[in-house]
């Protein structure tokens, strides 16, 4: 079966140790994963987990299903790279010596999009935010200048598709209603009101 | 009230009437609040903590109510991490609560701190530290209800000492809300009539019966649903016992030593209806070949089990009791009667390979499967058959005509040698008008031997059955069979079993030939207290039919 990049998106309560949990269905699976960020959501208390790898479309599946089981996790979905736009962000710190007598550094910023944060004596730190492709063809460019550190983020990404997190939320709440139902037909064709009576 | 008072509180508020544990430093205040309630909870002290979750597996099993069991901080937490990874993965709700040194201190590597949240998450349903003692009602009633609902598992909840001895407002409600967790999917009908449909054409169905009929406590309309349309019933090991084995549809096991006729009809049926199971690799054999021919409905509450090893044509994501409500009306009266006829000419020849030299032998040592067949037979299935991983594990599964649900108490997905007689020991705890019969290999039982000290204390009536053949058998198989006959670390020499069990004050005796099987039996199965029966059987039987590793369901082998 054919790899592809996936973009794994979960809306998660906020737990302790959950972050563990769900990386433990990835190193189960030997699944190396590119990159990783995590934030709260436009919703208070709701994170939002994106994750980046690549794999076939069965496994995907499957890791995101196993995924969608834990507990705190509210939803979890992937997509294929046209339905996300994503960004990462770039810092680069380049010795100021080698640009001592020459605008070019100045130019490689024009040109690729990029912006000073900070100038020192001895150094200064560029930044870029963009694909992975080009936050790295800049580190390139910046290379022969002297590149003192060089760090990318994880990818953020939001989907295309017109489904929002509120919309989400409203369905789980109808899918618990209905959870709640199914369990209270069990517990009335079964053994009485004790919770700690198998259903 | 402080948080470890709470705790018991909490037990109470849920009507636990059983705890299986071993006390220590850091759990202490638990056991001091609890002897205040000592005519409501019966704390059963086992010799080790392995024992106490494989008891308490046992006892939520048989007694159909979330089994709790203690641990301490430290040794006494990883010793649990065997029965925890057991009951897990044979998804039995278990509530575990171990203690942990005080907060403080966590993290410093402590006198007795462990990971408990790191070791145990791989190995639970949910797990959770609780280190302020307000928070510890609201983490137990969640426990509760995240282990026994939806597909069952086990929780852990791990409790700092400090917070065990802070003070609290003590309130309790059950089974609060969790926004994240909803256990029970809404039932697509336009997949139920699906299922309907190709139920209603099939010519040559089979149902896979698996461990979530009884979960789901969906026996009475498994029968009924399955009798509806003459549908020939196979079972995987854990769903033994949800369907009577005498039952004229019940057709036997499935898998690696299941029986014959299932294993090749598998890849000759037109219809698979896989109820409450996972396509585990010990039933499916090579996957490639497996049901290639059939198309497969899969009714499974689990998602992330449904077209996780085998892709199937009818999804039915559900609880077992609801989809086959839903399902029942719609399936038409129909007999199946040929095809049925063919599983028992199948089972004919099974019968003339196997059966009969395993359960009525006239020459050689006495069999294992003899040795089931008398048990079966004298308590006319009306037992409890708890047994030990190996051999003696596919000998009880195999010739044991179970009559009544969860009659069959096993180590399904992680084979634990050492569950059988702790287990055996929680079963007996709560059954009181039927025999628990513990059937254990040599090596298995001595891996937990000491509950001997446990079965005695508690004055629990266990009839133990140690079929001894001085090996480890079922190893020995593999290397009689794949190696070359090279008989590496299998061998063992065993102690004076009668002699031990007479230490322990539980009566017993060995026997070695055919002829006292009967009897010894007999006597076992009258004795109003535990009992201790050796057998000394055939040193290399090995268990047959077999799919060989790499094989197909229908190249299975029947010598
Ligand atoms: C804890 C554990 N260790 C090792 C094994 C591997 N194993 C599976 S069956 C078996 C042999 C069991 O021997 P015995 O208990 O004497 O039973 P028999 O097969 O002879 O009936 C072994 C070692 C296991 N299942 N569990």
């Amino acid at each position: 079966m054919e790899k592809h990049q996936y973009t794994i998106v979960i809306f998660t309560e906020n737990h302790i140790g959950l972050l563990n949990r769900v990386s433990i269905v990835f190193t189960r699976r030997h699944l190396n994963i590119d990159s990783i960020t995590a934030s709260e959501s436009e919703i208070k208390g709701v994170y939002r987990y994106t994750i980046v790898l690549v794999t076939t479309e069965k496994q995907v599946k499957k890791v995101v299903s196993q995924i969608e089981k834990l507990v705190e996790v509210l939803r979890a979905s992937y997509y294929l790279e046209d339905e996300v736009i994503h960004q990462e962000i770039a810092l680069y710190k380049v010795e100021s010596a080698g640009l001592a007598n020459s605008n070019e550094v100045e130019k490689l910023v024009r040109y690729n999009n990029a912006r000073i944060l900070a100038i020192e004596p001895d150094y200064i730190v560029i930044e870029k935010t963009g694909y992975k492709a080009e936050t790295q063809e800049l580190f390139e460019k910046l290379e022969p200048f002297g590149v003192l550190q060089f760090v990318r983020s994880g990818r953020v990404a939001l989907t295309k598709q017109r489904k929002e997190l509120t919309s989400y939320l409203k369905e789980i709440d109808k899918a618990s209603d209905k959870s709640d139902k199914i369990r209270e037909w069990k517990l009335s064709n079964g053994n009485g009101a004790s919770t700690a009576m198998w259903l | 009230m402080r948080g470890s008072m709470a705790v018991v509180q909490s037990l109470l508020a849920e009507h636990i009437e059983i705890i299986f544990g071993y006390p220590g430093g850091a759990i202490m205040p638990i056991y001091d609040d609890l002897m205040e309630y000592e005519d409501k909870i019966h704390h059963i002290l086992v010799r080790h903590e392995q024992g106490a979750a494989h008891a308490t597996q046992a006892y939520s099993q048989v007694s159909g109510k979330v089994g709790v069991c203690f641990g301490t901080s430290g040794p006494g937490a990883t010793n649990l991490i065997t029965g925890i990874t057991n009951a897990q993965i044979d998804s039995v709700p278990m509530v575990v609560i171990t203690a942990q040194v005080p907060s403080a201190l966590i993290g410093t590597d402590a006198f007795q701190e462990t990971d408990v949240m790191g070791l145990t998450m791989p190995i639970t349903k949910w797990n959770a530290q609780v280190t302020m003692a307000e928070e510890i009602p609201e983490t137990i009633a969640k426990a509760f209800y995240i282990a026994v609902s939806g597909r069952p598992g086990v929780v852990v909840i791990d409790i700092t000492k400090d917070a065990l001895l802070s003070e609290l407002e003590f309130q309790y409600e059950k089974a609060p809300r969790i926004r994240s967790y909803f256990p029970y999917p809404d039932l697509k009908m336009e997949n139920i009539n699906q299922a309907a449909d190709l139920i209603n054409k099939s010519k040559k169905p089979l149902v896979l019966m698996g461990h979530g009929v009884l979960i789901g406590k969906a026996e009475n309309i498994f029968k009924d649903f399955v009798e509806r349309a003459e549908l020939p019933v196979a079972s995987t090991l854990l769903g033994l016992s949800a369907f009577p084995s005498s039952h004229k549809l019940f057709v036997g096991m499935l898998g690696m030593h299941g029986n014959y006729a299932p294993n090749i009809k598998t890849n000759e049926a037109d219809l698979i209806i896989a109820i409450g199971m996972r396509f585990d690799d010990r039933v499916t054999g090579r996957i490639s070949a497996y049901a290639k021919q059939a198309k497969i409905i899969h009714i499974e509450i689990d998602k992330s089990e449904i077209n996780k090893n085998i892709e199937v044509d009818v999804a039915i994501h559900s609880d077992v009791k609801m989809a086959l409500t839903a399902l029942l009306p719609k399936i038409q009266a129909n007999a199946h009667s040929d095809w049925l006829n063919e599983f028992r000419e199948s089972d004919k020849i099974e019968y003339e390979k196997v059966i009969k030299k395993e359960c009525l032998p006239e020459i050689g040592g006495i069999r294992q499967g003899e040795v089931i067949k008398v048990l079966s037979d004298k308590t006319k299935g009306h037992a409890i058959l708890v047994t030990d991983v190996g051999q003696n594990q596919m000998m009880g599964a195999r010739y044991f005509k179970f009559e009544n649900p969860n009659s069959l108490i096993t180590s399904g997905g992680l084979g634990t040698m050492g569950f059988g007689l702790p287990a055996a020991m929680g079963a007996a705890v709560w059954i009181k008008d039927r025999p628990v019969i513990a059937f254990l290999g040599d090596g298995g039982f001595q891996m937990t031997i000491q509950e001997l000290g446990t079965i005695m204390q508690e004055k629990l009536p266990v009839k133990i059955v140690v079929v001894n053949n001085n090996f480890l058998g079922m190893v020995r198989q593999w290397q009689d069979l794949f190696n070359n006959k090279r008989y590496a670390a299998t061998h063992m020499i065993t102690p004076d079993f009668v002699k031990i069990c007479e230490g322990y004050g539980i009566k017993g005796k060995k026997i070695e030939q055919r002829e006292d099987l009967s009897q010894a039996i007999d006597e076992m199965l009258a004795c109003q207290d535990a009992y201790f029966l050796e057998v000394m059987v055939e040193k290399e039987g090995n268990v047959f039919p077999m799919i060989t590793p790499g094989s197909s369901v229908s190249e299975i082998v029947l010598e």
